[in-house]
């Protein structure tokens, strides 16, 4: 399943995106409540946003970012029908990406 | 001559498929331009130093252009909703630090063609602190801080 939740919405000219990852986004700081060690940093460092294939909005992360990130942008254009689409990248090289159409 | 003209179309297919992968990779390396994780400005423990590694200055000018949403008092540390939006012109990158945070870097969103500055995301806060909207345009910094209360730390624990 995919780890991202897309949408994208365009009204006069404007399309809104939405987006919702599922990533524990762990900082490497906190500590195991039992064991006492570290939980490794696991974070996404970065993000893409495309429209039709070409990026609108790159997003270069800390681990200063919630939990399962929520992400919003908009961009100028877009009509009903384009795709959209998102992409992460993590720190351990792990990644995903969703396309969806605007409505 | 047969085998002439064949050796010529040869190469003419050989051509065409080395330019073919070029224009790929050509195509590929503008993302990966982008994709430049700074690890120094991430992992920086202070605003300017991480200010100055990722965006080559760490000289600030405030202003009311750039507006920052934030809640005043964040019951959970862990996740605060924080929205960025200007209407200045040029708006090269957007980018949210919190200065009390152990790595007060915390998000660098690069506009690319079309994209409007207004970005909002959820963030960690580890205590009170201000958090700082950074936009920069035109290749010069401006900013606008908000204080947010925590009463729970979401760093840690």
């Amino acid at each position: 399943m995919s780890t991202i939740k897309l949408r994208a919405n365009a009204k006069d000219g404007v399309t809104t995106v939405k987006a919702l990852v599922s990533h524990p986004m762990e900082t490497g700081t906190r500590k195991d409540s039992k064991t006492g060690e570290k939980i490794p940093a696991h974070f996404i460092q970065e993000v893409v946003c495309t429209h039709n294939g070409k990026a609108v909005m790159t997003g270069n992360l800390g681990a200063a970012i919630s939990k399962n990130p929520y992400f919003s942008f908009s961009f100028n254009g877009g009509a009903a029908g384009d795709k959209v689409g998102l992409s992460w990248v993590d720190n351990k090289g792990e990644k995903d990406s969703d396309e969806t159409d605007v409505k | 001559m047969n085998s002439m003209k064949r050796r010529i179309f040869l190469k003419g297919t050989l051509a065409t498929g080395a330019l073919g992968v070029a224009a790929g990779t050509g195509l590929l390396s503008p993302r990966r331009v982008l994709a430049a994780w700074s690890k120094e400005a991430f992992e920086a423990k202070d605003v300017n130093s991480a200010l100055s590694s990722l965006l080559g200055s760490s000289d600030l000018t405030a202003s009311d252009k750039v507006k920052i949403k934030a809640p005043d008092i964040a019951e959970n540390g862990a996740v605060v909703p924080v929205s960025v939006s200007t209407d200045m012109e040029g708006v090269e990158s957007i980018n949210i630090v919190v200065e009390k945070n152990p790595n007060p870097m915390t998000a660098n969103f690069v506009l690319g063609t079309g994209a409007i500055a207004n970005v909002s995301t959820r963030i960690k806060m580890g205590k009170t602190s201000s958090v700082l909207a950074v936009v920069k345009a035109g290749g010069k910094l401006y900013s606008t801080g908000k204080e947010v209360k925590v009463t729970i730390g979401g760093c840690g624990g």
